[in-house]
């Protein structure tokens, strides 16, 4: 694996143009402009519908400096699989268009309902098929393109306008699913959680997951200003908190030797050294006004202690697993 | 020798005669061609398809990459991200698998991806049904795709051939689906004609793209890093109209594209079969219009009603997509009656999907025949010659009455 520096990254050039439509503050810029910023060589990129699609590439105008392609919702991991097969083939025949690049970074970009929910499938089969390219969860809690609607991404309680917090039912009620392990019991040589952050982590895991042989998964918590209401200036301090609280810890997850092989990564490895180092999660609710109704018209603590003994048993299970 | 004389044709040449059924034929073909990908899903009555084509796989005869997706929408989705960027991709399904499809059948079409996909085409649940008729294909004819119907294994082969060709075709570039009735068609062996391998790469020859402007120059149509387009962008009032009216542009050129592509491969085959195909109507006074596999059973009833003189004739239609307009206009246009066979409902419509095209097509014109319109063989129901010869009655008494009183008969059918 060869490291890329912050040096070398700034020094690349930008593969997402400025002139794209995403919000002020919008985490999922941040990765996605980092990740291309790791790319080998050629790279081909494509997107579920979504925030980050209907944003970059409004017709006549395109932000993508790489060949890239949108076809529907569901189906990024299963587009990215025929763009690999593509690609096989014809290195195997040593004929068309492809043929010339021994290697050839694909990259499915993809938010948190194309995921959790409607493109759960299309990203088992491909998988499990062993396609090589990167699967990149850009998880902003939510169905923010379409208006802050809960996803199975969504955190328990938070606050969206199909679950919205009322007198009888406080907010989503459901718990964020555990995406990472359905991922990773795939067995795949790769997976790794990222947020805006930590640039330089986030640029070491992009590069190892589009060197990995076969399918990676980057898993970005990538904070959204207008669904998770805060300022759009507070997006990286947003991100760091999670990683302070440990709600996102940041590790990566390589499958060697017909086992799984967890690993904190140094942010989070800080923590679980220092373990009085760990910020309790009610500082990262507070600033984010989906979770207004935690704290107004009166403290519901109740609450607040299930989110932290979730996060806590969470933090424990990534810990024994991480060998810590 | 496979060449027949100074034409070159190769026509029947005992050892280029195989047994095959419809599935057979259609993987047989793409055998030949070795499209690079192959994305697809099993379902009944397509399955023989991928069964044989992952055998050709398994035993090295294709270098193609076979995709065993999870579900349909996702062969189609791959097939969709492996001819954008740039490889030529076949896929095949049935019934609910097309059903799945459906959404990425309109963008596949949009993108003017020139997929190759076979439909054995098998009654639309519900009620769960496995064997023929015309809902899944008639579900997917709004969908942008090129449609051609075929009457026996020979002309599937000869399709999934011809297919690669026409859709891309520089003045079309667009999909391409070949029907073929389940099991009547899929499953049924006859002999089939074949062509060598090397006639038919030749025949296919490499893929062609058009150029496209860029945002960064002038391009091919397709992903490649050494020249990065944007495909599949969102698109709103200001464009979204002119770009669907470019594929209408399509459909239409494809109409002159279709026989163009036929005749040449009819010269180096011997076989071709242009949009439709008529049979005995020049003189006839009925007839009767449909697609697929019953129309063999239909020439063989109007050869039958022949022999008792009754002017009985028929027009098959090969290409339904787009739709042959003018030749049908001009071939039944002096026809008393004519009878369409509809193997599929439009629930709530006047008529079957056949039947208003068939009539739409007659609406400007001053003479045109008395329209009726048969539905009939849902969810495998056999339709027989006595059936078929039932209709020409129908067509008969419709002739001496001087018009038509249902609109719609539904034929084998209890009460």
């Amino acid at each position: 694996m060869s490291d890329l520096t912050l040096k070398e990254a700034a020094l690349k050039p930008d593969l997402l143009a400025s002139g794209h439509r995403l919000c002020a503050g919008c985490g999922e810029t941040i990765i996605a402009r980092m990740i291309l910023k790791a790319a080998r060589g050629p790279t081909i990129a494509t997107s579920a519908t979504g925030c980050l699609e209907v944003s970059t590439s409004i017709y006549p105008y395109t932000a993508w400096m790489v060949p890239w392609i949108h076809s529907a919702f569901e189906n990024a991991a299963a587009t990215a699989s025929g763009i690999e097969a593509a690609w096989r083939a014809m290195r195997r025949k040593q004929k068309g268009p492809l043929s010339r690049y021994e290697t050839l970074d694909i990259i499915a970009f993809a938010g948190d309902g194309g995921t959790y929910d409607i493109g759960l499938q299309a990203l088992s089969g491909a998988l499990e098929r062993g396609h090589d390219f990167t699967y990149v969860l850009l998880d902003n809690e939510a169905y923010m393109n379409t208006g802050i609607q809960r996803s199975g991404g969504t955190p328990f309680a938070a606050e969206t306008t199909t679950s919205p917090s009322g007198k009888a039912v406080p907010g989503k009620k459901e718990w964020k699913k555990p995406i990472d392990e359905i991922v990773i019991a795939h067995e795949i040589p790769y997976a790794a959680s990222i947020n805006p952050a930590y640039p330089m982590d986030v640029l070491r895991k992009s590069r190892k997951a589009l060197e990995a042989d076969g399918p990676a998964f980057l898993h970005a918590l990538v904070p959204c200003s207008r669904g998770w209401r805060f300022p759009p200036e507070k997006t990286i301090e947003v991100s760091r908190l999670a990683v302070q609280t440990c709600i996102f810890p940041l590790y990566e997850c390589r499958f060697l030797e017909g086992r799984p092989h967890y690993e904190l990564s140094s942010p989070s490895l800080a923590i679980a050294k220092k373990p009085e180092s760990k910020k309790p999660v009610e500082e990262y609710l507070r600033i984010q006004g989906r979770f207004n109704h935690l704290f107004r018209p009166e403290m519901r603590v109740d609450l607040i202690s299930s989110i932290q003994e979730w996060v806590d048993n969470r933090w424990e299970m990534l810990k024994e697993k991480s060998g810590v | 020798m496979y060449e027949d004389g100074e034409k070159g044709l190769i026509v029947t040449d005992e050892r280029l005669m195989m047994g095959l059924n419809g599935d057979e034929a259609v993987a047989y073909a793409i055998k030949q061609v070795e499209p690079d990908v192959v994305a697809a899903y099993p379902i009944t009555p397509q399955t023989i398809i991928v069964e044989r084509f992952s055998e050709y796989v398994a035993n090295g005869l294709v270098k193609t990459d076979f995709v065993s997706v999870e579900s349909e929408h996702s062969a189609l989705s791959s097939c969709i991200g492996a001819e954008a960027a740039g490889a030529r991709a076949f896929t095949a399904t049935a019934a609910n698998g097309l059903a799945l499809m459906w959404e990425m059948t309109f963008i596949a079409s949009s993108l003017r991806l020139p997929i190759v996909m076979a439909v054995a085409n098998r009654a639309l649940s519900g009620p769960i049904n496995i064997h023929n008729d015309h809902s899944d294909a008639m579900g997917a004819r709004d969908s942008g795709w090129i449609q051609i119907w075929c009457e026996n294994s020979q002309e599937v082969y000869d399709a999934c051939i011809e297919a690669w060709r026409i859709g891309e075709h520089t003045n079309v570039q667009l999909p391409v689906m070949i029907n073929l009735d389940g099991f009547t068609l899929s499953h049924t062996m006859e002999n089939v004609f074949t062509l060598p391998d090397d006639v038919v790469k030749n025949f296919v020859r490499d893929r062609r793209f058009i150029k496209v402007k860029g945002h960064l120059g002038e391009s091919e149509l397709r992903l490649d890093p050494g020249t990065p387009i944007t495909m599949g962008p969102f698109d709103l009032q200001d464009f979204y109209f002119e770009h669907k009216l470019q594929q209408v542009e399509a459909m239409r050129r494809a109409l002159e594209a279709i026989p163009e592509v036929d005749a040449e491969y009819e010269a180096l085959s011997g076989r071709g079969y242009r949009l439709i195909h008529p049979y005995m109507v020049d003189d006839a006074e009925l007839v009767i219009v449909g697609l697929g596999s019953t129309m063999g059973t239909a020439s063989y009833v109007v050869e039958k009603l022949r022999e008792k003189g009754v002017k009985a004739g028929l027009v098959k239609i090969r290409v339904f997509r787009p739709f042959p307009k003018d030749e049908l206009v001009k071939t039944l246009r002096s026809i008393p009656v004519v009878g369409v066979l509809d193997r599929a409902i439009s629930f709530g419509a006047p008529n079957g999907p056949l039947c208003e095209e068939v009539k739409t097509a007659f609406y400007e014109e001053k003479d045109r025949p008395l329209i009726a319109n048969f539905i009939h063989g849902l969810g495998g129901r056999d339709t027989s010659p006595s059936m078929i010869e039932g209709m020409f009655h129908r067509l008969m008494k419709i002739k001496s009455r001087g018009r038509v009183d249902q609109l719609i008969e539904y034929v084998g059918v209890r009460e």
